[in-house]
């Protein structure tokens, strides 16, 4: 059954939107990422304007990590407090980014710029992951073994402004949250997305907080941060479809409360192997993009200088 | 007085031998939700003070032509092993939609000339002004192919049916991908490659219904339409939650 999108100004299928909207939506759950640099390559690929795609997926998130975070909260694994900060300085960092993105679009090859900003990151933090889940596992596997280890003390610790974070069992400074923050919002800003799957990584490896907690203090920020970007879109481009956010969501709330509900099954060694994997393999798909020679050299464009 | 300056007007006037008269199978076209392409279909008669006389052969050609909007083409290139963007040309012209239907293949009913002139043939009907790139021509050549894929732009060599010299009719399949405008549709009546007569009708199309609604609320008033966005989403998502806390109990 086809429906014809108001904004978009392409007719698609439902059944496929649906379907996109839950597959993304069950990931969504399980790793507390928006699923955004999933979704918008997929919206592209069946024929949505990149514009309206980008938009429109800000808006989806929005509903897709708000029915997350429900979840999470239920079971008390969201640190609002770290949550806020992280926050604010995701707001800061996406104003910048949005700056830079439109200082670097009057320089031309804006695209590029992104697709490599996915290439390089996603690759890094892709394997940066697998090969720490991977040592977990077999750490865990070993007889006699399984304890793991207290994060040591480093730099982090020893700056000042600490604050105490006690869902994540944290005593820390604001300033490495609120940098990490900042460090999102920029790239959040650039590629589009709502930025969970630096933030996730970034919360376990840099602040050491505990896996269960990260997925749902993400979820948290991520539906301001979405929430800001979509009315952005919706006021100075035009471009978010409320028909196609709808599709989509009813897939994906769908599909979080799902996703969430494996998540919680599963290990966190195995949460992370698994979206590891994925990062991985997104990375590889831009990657492979880029350097195989296209099968249309050409591409179309908006006109007008 | 007035009857002799009537008459004298119209020996004047340089008397048609044939005519279009003209019908459409449908004023406008309506995009609804469930909108999935449309067809149109355009027909019509030759209408002749006297007999058909036999001096070259008759021509009909139809063309459908949506709005005009600036393109921009990029071409890749491999720069440092990987395909970026490199060269872009800026298209003027080119129709968001073009067909060209013919009853027989356009050179044969269409010379080079009148071509020029009406800009009836795809090559012509789409094309870039002062491009500042060598092969300006392969860009327009890649747009035309583009967007034929894509259904938006159709050359039908044999799409227009003529029957007794007077009686043609053709159908313009229309995608789904349509954009919104005024859709011009013209009609050239040859003989002899030459053009004897031409008719021009609009054929609007627009959004109806709930696509209008929306289409106009996100331009004129889109910080409400942000707004009713983000609420759809919230009470979705809060919807999800609730209802799968009910299915657990």
């Amino acid at each position: 059954m086809q429906i014809y999108l108001p904004i978009a100004e392409v007719s698609v299928n439902i059944f496929l939107l649906l379907g996109l909207g839950g597959i993304v939506g069950v990931l969504s759950g399980m790793f507390g990422v928006g699923g955004g640099f999933l979704m918008t390559p997929l919206l592209f690929f069946i024929g949505i304007p990149p514009a309206v795609a980008v938009a429109t997926e800000a808006n989806q998130i929005v509903a897709s990590s708000f029915s997350g975070v429900l979840a999470h909260l239920k079971r008390k694994t969201v640190d609002l407090r770290m949550g806020t900060v992280l926050l604010i300085g995701g707001l800061v960092g996406s104003g910048f980014g949005i700056i830079l993105f439109n200082y670097l679009k009057s320089l031309g090859q804006v695209e590029l710029l992104v697709q490599l900003c996915y290439v390089v990151f996603l690759g890094m933090i892709g394997s940066l992951m697998f090969i720490e889940s991977l040592k977990a596992i077999r750490n865990a596997s070993k007889p006699g073994g399984a304890v793991p280890k207290r994060r040591k003390h480093n730099w982090v610790h020893n700056l000042p402004f600490k604050m105490k974070f006690r869902v994540s069992g944290l005593y820390i400074s604001v300033i490495p949250p609120l940098l990490v923050g900042v460090l999102v919002g920029i790239l959040a800003a650039i590629m589009g997305v709502g930025g969970g799957f630096i933030m996730v990584p970034a919360m376990i490896y840099l602040l050491g907080m505990p896996t269960k907690v990260v997925v749902g203090t993400s979820l948290f920020q991520i539906i301001f941060v979405t929430a800001f970007t979509t009315m952005l879109h919706a006021t100075t481009n035009f471009t978010v479809d409320v028909v196609l956010a709808v599709l989509l969501l009813v897939g994906g709330v769908i599909g979080a409360q799902i996703g969430t509900r494996i998540g919680v099954k599963m290990k966190a060694e195995q949460l992370r192997i698994w979206l590891a994997i994925m990062v991985l393999a997104v990375c590889g798909k831009l990657a492979f993009d880029l350097l195989v020679m296209p099968a249309e050299l050409y591409s179309l464009g908006a006109g007008g200088h | 007085m007035i009857r002799l300056f009537a008459l004298f007007l119209i020996l004047a006037l340089p008397a048609k031998a044939e005519e279009i008269v003209l019908g459409l199978s449908r004023d406008e076209v309506a995009i609804t939700a469930t909108f999935e392409g449309s067809e149109i279909l355009i027909f019509g008669a030759i209408k002749r003070d006297a007999p058909a006389d036999a001096d070259g052969d008759l021509g009909v050609i139809v063309t459908v032509a949506g709005p005009d909007r600036p393109v921009t083409v990029r071409k890749k290139d491999r720069r440092l092993g990987i395909w970026v963007n490199t060269d872009a040309v800026e298209v003027d012209v080119a129709p968001t939609f073009y067909a060209v239907a013919t009853n027989r293949p356009l050179e044969e009913i269409l010379t080079f000339t009148e071509d020029l002139n009406t800009r009836v043939s795809m090559q012509r009907a789409i094309r870039s002004v002062g491009a500042t790139v060598d092969d300006a021509q392969s860009f327009t050549d890649a747009l035309i192919r583009i967007r034929s894929d894509q259904g938006l732009y159709q050359t039908i060599p044999t799409g227009v049916l003529v029957q007794e010299e007077s009686l043609f009719r053709t159908l313009i399949p229309l995608p789904a991908n349509l954009t919104e405008g005024d859709y011009k549709a013209e009609i050239y009546l040859t003989r002899g490659r030459e053009i004897v007569d031409f008719y021009v009708t609009t054929i609007p199309v627009k959004k109806v219904g709930l696509e209008r609604w929306l289409y106009n609320l996100a331009h004129d008033n889109p910080f409400l339409y942000g707004l009713m966005s983000l609420s759809i989403a919230i009470a979705a998502g809060w919807g999800a939650s609730a209802a799968f806390s009910v299915f657990r109990r």
